[in-house]
């Protein structure tokens, strides 16, 4: 068959890690080939074994040798997930979506993570400061046992620039950091100069009308899909530049470019 | 040296998987992945006149071995088919292509078809009066055998291109319908489109999918639609192509020995985009270890 194949994306990838970081929530390391991966904030689509259609999880980080994700049980299909043990071999397809446009980041870029919206937020965290740029992370989570990664995200920053990064964190029910949402925690970064974000619909909302349209955000949108690769058209998102696919012209948008 | 070619109405196919509309886009996306012009033909997204959105999301739920979709034709709309997507697939695909045409009045069919009928790589119309997840018109058209005859006849009086009328199982008699078309004119017959579905997330106690039900498919419906290519190979004269869950080689011979003189692969194409490679590398092995030596000889085989 290898003949007619241009692209192989879909690949076998071997578990390596699988541990829970929080309420329903798990980091999964697995080991193989990322070469297809291009950009923080895609993601890849997991053949869970006894399911028809695919889990899209979002990459939290990689590297030559194989990916990181976090992902939350919400049904069947990731509670199987989070059963599978290292060893086991999960079928991926990978490099699925656009990525963050880490070129398109500014000074001073705030960083913005809603509960399991948080993991692709780390890798393109790693990227930026990788880069030299000057980040801020604020991290929204429900009630103090849902938080993750605020610690991942300060010792990051000292590895790669050596210095301390502002993380801040809000908690619904008021349990840990701040009490309310990601925009109650906004205080004192008047020279942001945009803004990236992966969260549920109402705080990508919430932020872009903080902002107010005056500085541009990255906006990672999550939606049900079929394929992951954008042939289905499950995930249509409406946009003021027309019909787009969430997995394939996505899962990234610019923000004036959606229509909340 | 197997023979696996087959014909469609004077339409000859290297092979008979053929990708099903929605489930393959305008063939981009996979001529990204594999070369498509390994696939006998394929049916592309279903048009309409007007470009659409579809229906609200979230529109895609997980089933046992199957899925639902309620998609409900989203397209670009007939003009940026013919303009766009048309001339980008000559220039990557150079195999016959089968046109999906939807509608929601017999005048946008006809419409449709008549415009398509000037797109010369066009070698077949397959019209779908079966779609499960639009109020008005799709599959409205294609329960009763009267609106069904209707809007064959109206498209045939537009197009000298063999036209396949796309069935829906969601009928008491599927047979009836069948040779309503086939009475009307129509070259030849497609089913099935999904079975009209639902699923229901027991957490919130509301239906998964927005607009509450939509169309059924995958693996969990393939003995429903070897069973009715079956029931309509007795009832017409007329070629059919055959689909509805088929997943593997093993899946196209059964759909052929119902009756089927070409099948296509839907849901299957979404979990895994490298079904139709796989299957058309294994046919011929395939055919080799059940005797056969040219597959049209089992078309309708099973009916003895």
């Amino acid at each position: 068959m290898e003949e007619y194949i241009r692209k192989q994306i879909d690949q076998e990838l071997t578990i390596i890690s699988n541990e829970k970081i929080a309420n329903d929530v798990y980091r999964m390391s697995l080991n193989g080939d990322t070469s297809l991966i291009t950009a923080p904030g895609q993601f890849i689509n997991i053949k869970v074994p006894g399911f028809y259609l695919r889990r899209p999880i979002s990459i939290s980080d990689y590297d030559d040798e194989g990916v990181t994700i976090i992902y939350k049980v919400v049904g069947n299909g990731t509670d199987a997930l989070c059963r599978m043990r290292p060893g086991d071999t999960l079928m991926c397809l990978m490099g699925l979506g656009n990525g963050f446009d880490v070129n398109a980041c500014g000074d001073h870029t705030l960083l913005v993570g809603g509960g399991v919206g948080t993991p692709p937020i780390y890798g393109l965290a790693k990227a930026l400061l990788a880069l030299g740029k000057r980040v801020t992370v604020v991290l929204g989570f429900g009630s103090q046992g849902d938080v993750f990664y605020e610690d991942e995200f300060k010792d990051l920053s000292k590895i790669l620039s050596g210095k301390d990064l502002d993380v801040r964190v809000a908690t619904v029910d008021g349990s840990y950091g701040t009490k309310g949402f990601v925009t109650d925690c906004l205080k004192g970064l008047d020279d942001v100069t945009d803004y990236c974000a992966c969260g549920p619909i109402p705080m990508l909302k919430a932020l872009y009308g903080y902002y107010d349209g005056k500085i541009l955000g990255q906006l990672s949108f999550e939606e049900r899909m079929g394929c992951g690769f954008g042939a289905c058209v499950g995930c249509s998102l409406n946009t003021k530049s027309g019909f787009k696919k969430v997995c394939k012209d996505g899962p990234i948008f610019w923000s004036q470019d959606v229509i909340f | 040296m197997v023979d696996i070619s087959t014909e469609l109405s004077g339409v000859k196919l290297d092979n008979p998987i053929i990708p099903a509309s929605g489930t393959f886009g305008f063939g981009a996306e996979f001529n990204n992945l594999y070369d498509i012009n390994i696939l006998g033909s394929f049916s592309f997204k279903g048009t309409t006149k007007e470009p659409r959105f579809g229906n609200p999301t979230p529109r895609i739920a997980e089933c046992r071995d199957g899925m639902i979709n309620s998609v409900g034709l989203a397209n670009p709309g007939i003009d940026a088919v013919i303009n766009e997507e048309l001339p980008a697939l000559r220039d990557v695909f150079h195999k016959p292509i089968i046109a999906n045409i939807s509608g929601f009045s017999v005048d946008e069919y006809k419409y449709c078809c008549e415009r398509m009928n000037k797109e010369d790589q066009v070698e077949i119309l397959e019209v779908n009066i079966s779609c499960p997840n639009v109020h008005a018109g799709g599959m409205a058209f294609g329960t009763t055998p009267d609106a069904a005859a209707e809007v064959t006849a109206a498209v045939k009086s537009v197009t000298d291109k063999p036209v396949y009328m796309k069935l829906s199982p969601n009928v008491t008699s599927i047979t009836d319908i069948a040779v309503a078309c086939e009475a009307a004119g129509a070259d030849g017959i497609s089913l099935i489109n999904t079975l009209l579905g639902m699923r229901i997330d027991i957490k919130r106690g509301r239906p998964v999918i927005a607009n509450k039900m939509g169309g059924f498919s995958g693996p969990a419906i393939f003995p429903v639609a070897v069973r009715m290519v079956y029931q309509v190979y007795d009832a017409v004269n007329i070629p059919i192509i055959g689909m509805g869950g088929v997943s593997t080689a093993e899946d196209v011979i059964e759909m052929m020995m119902a009756g089927a003189s070409a099948v296509e692969v839907g849901a299957a194409n979404l979990v895994d985009p490298f079904t139709c490679p796989k299957i058309i590398e294994r046919l011929p092995k395939l055919c080799e270890e059940l005797k056969i030596n040219k597959l049209t000889d089992i078309i309708g085989r099973a009916h003895g």
